[in-house]
């Protein structure tokens, strides 16, 4: 029955996967850098979509947050500082284009025979569906992940040399936040505006 | 839900899901466009009250109840107007940018005890999330209609809001240290019983913390005292300057959406959910009944929420009608100088609260609940329903593993942290 | 489309390919700065979506587990570092030579 094969999850899968490739492409192919902006919104807006089908609620409310919400509002700033006319739609020329399609059409062919090379990975879990509520609760497990606890792996110590459950990412963590930190002081250093120093200086 | 049509209607399993996602989705656009609909005659007479005068008396009875029908279909008959140099694509999306994301955050805030559209472990982040995500309508609007009043109050907007997320985020965050979850439906019930079992009054650093969350949510849904992006005297009207018909309405739905959104959010982190002052169904036994009962105490749950949600809002508007705007970098200062430092002290102070256990209003005797009881059921409620459907299906016994979630064997695990294991 | 269930880690690797694929050709093209800053987006999100993919408990029964998850994080927390830091160097850019044209940056040229 053609009905009990539906199935809503492979319908969204495809839903969201044609709308982050089809803006993705847009993108591609527009020339004016304000609607390049709104189809990369639209594009990253569709793959945290992905990121929930497949699970990782924390992951996609992530990609919203932070890369949504920040990262592009930050783009969208920059593309409205410099939107002067002339800048607005660059073209690129059609030799150009033709060697980038033709690369990167190749580099496709290529990643798409890799995907679907190796067997394990063509066929879905088959049980899928039996998976409980409890076990897609992700969100302590990956706080305490970051804090160098694994809670997930207390009781599969795959590699011998470490201790179970002691596999966590505290150093990352601390390095990142750190790095963040020192990466964003430096930008709001670099991007300051020392105009009015040198413009007096010219008009002296 | 979906077990609901699933089970008692027989429908197969997709049409099952299809019909609950359809009824869910009705709800919320319901919530969203009715909720627009009273809210701006509410704000008419709010602001009339406060201003001394009577607001709108005649269209629908004594009290003006129509009005906002009236002007709805005024605005349906509106020419919908492009100006020349915007940019058409944009000019055209923008608002159904903001109204979408503001009607997308619906979907993860529960209006009672586990009636949610989805039931989300990081529903507080999601909601957040896609409140940030609103911010693009303005700044698109903005940007497309090709005019200076708009890009000025598409770029006052742009770093008001993205500053404000900052110690909104902070204070969020106070709640959810303090249950030690994400989920609204678990912050909502460890709050059950008297009104001292509320968040807000759990420590003096919440109370704080509750204040400033509702300072920075008013700043970042754009009203008043802080509605820079449209600055009726300074920039015509900000952003929707260009805008007409019924266009221009959806930024308005999209608003009065997100600040019932924004108010419910903290009646739920803050002021106790669904849960009214006095447990009157916990007492009469209704919410451990099930059946009509059970229903019945979710619907006073509801409505509960509905009217603290209502509350919020209502305080929204009289900060409007009473303060006067403040310039940008006032804003500004408000939010660096003021918010995140007293968010950041707040939750240190939180923590501190925590961290030595000091004594809580939830260890007051009386009618209420340890908090820690009430913590992530509904996962092992959803989780035994599956087995039970599972059994009834194949008549094996199912070995569904239903285990204790929130406390993910902390005994092993202090064990590891306290023994130097953590690197 | 009813017949392709289940999604498969094979399906989110062809998104993640052709995100990638639109990225690095969008880096390669594009002469605005922040349009080759787009295309970087575009390259760590197909990369996210990979780790995603292989970490699913839903796409595979033997996933990575939870170090997807959290690998993704990092990539998204960096490409916020790094976009900051390629925001103000494409301004710094274009208030010292009035253009945001990548083409123009030859200065270095020996």
């Amino acid at each position: 029955m053609l009905l009990a094969a539906f199935d809503w999850h492979s319908l969204f899968f495809m839903f969201f996967a044609l709308l982050t490739c089809g803006f993705a492409v847009a993108m591609l192919f527009s020339d004016n850098v304000v609607h390049m902006a709104f189809y990369l919104i639209l594009s990253l807006g569709a793959s945290a979509g992905l990121f929930f089908l497949a699970g990782a609620e924390f992951v996609g409310a992530m990609q919203l947050m932070i890369y949504v919400g920040g990262t592009l509002v930050l783009l969208i700033f920059g593309v409205m500082l410099t939107a002067q006319s002339r800048f607005i739609s660059m073209k690129t020329r059609s030799g150009e284009w033709v060697m980038a399609l033709v690369l990167g059409g190749s580099l496709l062919f290529l990643l798409l025979t890799a995907a679907f090379r190796v067997e394990d990975w063509r066929d879905g879990n088959p049980n899928a569906a039996d998976i409980g509520i409890a076990e897609s609760k992700t969100t302590t497990q990956i706080g305490m992940g970051f804090t160098g606890v694994r809670v997930d792996r207390l009781d599969a110590p795959e590699d011998s040399t470490l201790v179970p459950g002691m596999s966590g990412y505290l150093l990352p963590f601390v390095i990142v936040s750190v790095h963040l930190l020192v990466v964003l002081v430096g930008a709001a250093y670099m991007a300051r505006t020392k105009r009015r120093a040198t413009s007096t200086g010219a008009a002296a | 839900m979906a077990e609901f049509f699933h089970t008692t209607c027989s429908l197969p399993t997709p049409l099952a899901y299809l019909v609950a996602a359809i009824i869910h989705c009705v709800l919320i656009i319901h919530v969203v466009a009715v909720g627009a609909l009273i809210f701006i005659w509410l704000e008419r007479k709010v602001s009339g009250r406060i201003q001394d005068r009577l607001g709108p008396t005649r269209v629908g009875g004594a009290f003006g109840w129509l009005q906002t029908l009236a002007d709805g279909i005024k605005l349906i008959a509106k020419e919908d107007i492009t100006p020349k140099d915007a940019d058409w694509m944009l000019f055209k999306a923008a608002p159904y940018v903001g109204f979408a994301a503001s009607y997308c955050a619906y979907i993860a805030l529960p209006f009672s005890d586990g009636w949610v559209a989805q039931h989300m472990n990081t529903a507080v982040f999601f909601i957040l999330a896609v409140l940030g995500i609103e911010v693009f309508s303005p700044i698109l609007a903005g940007y497309a209609s090709g005019s200076k009043w708009s890009l000025f109050g598409a770029m006052r907007e742009a770093a008001q809001v993205v500053s404000y997320e900052v110690p909104l985020g902070m204070c969020v965050v106070v709640p959810c240290m303090i249950c030690g979850t994400l989920n609204l439906v678990t912050i909502g019930n460890q709050q059950a019983g008297l009104f001292t079992n509320w968040l807000a009054f759990n420590d003096p650093f919440t109370f704080v913390v509750a204040v400033v969350y509702f300072t920075c949510a008013t700043a970042s849904v754009n009203r008043a005292p802080f509605d820079l992006a449209e600055a009726e005297s300074e920039l015509v009207a900000g952003f929707h300057t260009e805008y007409s018909g019924l266009r221009w309405s959806f930024f308005f739905m999209a608003e009065y959406g997100s600040m019932f959104l924004v108010s419910g959010l903290a009646a739920i982190l803050f002021f106790g959910g669904w849960n009214g002052p006095i447990p009157i169904f916990q007492v009469l036994g209704w919410s451990e009944s099930d059946g009509v009962l059970l229903y019945l105490a979710r619907l006073g749950g509801c409505l509960n929420f509905l009217l603290k949600g209502t509350i919020g809002v209502v305080v929204m508007m009289w900060v409007r009608w009473t303060l006067p705007r403040l310039r940008i970098d006032q804003v500004m200062t408000t939010c660096l100088k003021y918010c995140v430092p007293i968010a950041a002290f707040g939750f240190l102070g939180a923590l501190f609260w925590q961290v030595n256990e000091l004594p809580t209003s939830n260890d007051l005797p009386g009618i209420g609940i340890n908090r820690f009881e009430a913590r992530e059921s509904w996962v092992i409620e959803a989780d035994q329903q599956r087995a039970s459907r599972a059994a009834a299906v194949t008549p094996s016994p199912s070995d569904v593993p239903i285990g204790p979630i929130g406390s993910v064997e902390f005994d092993r695990v202090e064990a590891l942290v306290m023994t130097g294991g953590a690197r | 489309m009813i017949g392709i269930s289940p999604v498969s880690v094979s399906h989110y690797l062809v998104v993640g390919a052709v995100l990638f694929v639109v990225g690095a050709i969008c880096m390669a093209t594009k002469r605005n700065a922040l349009g080759v800053l787009m295309g970087v987006e575009l390259v760590l999100n197909g990369a996210n979506l990979n780790f995603i993919a292989f970490g699913s408990k839903y796409l595979r029964a033997e996933s990575l587990g939870l170090d997807g998850q959290l690998i993704a994080l990092f990539v998204i927390v960096l490409a916020a570092a790094e976009a900051a830091v390629a925001l103000a160097i494409a301004l710094n850019f274009y208030n010292n030579h009035a253009t945001i044209d990548v083409d123009q940056a030859s200065e270095l040229k020996g």
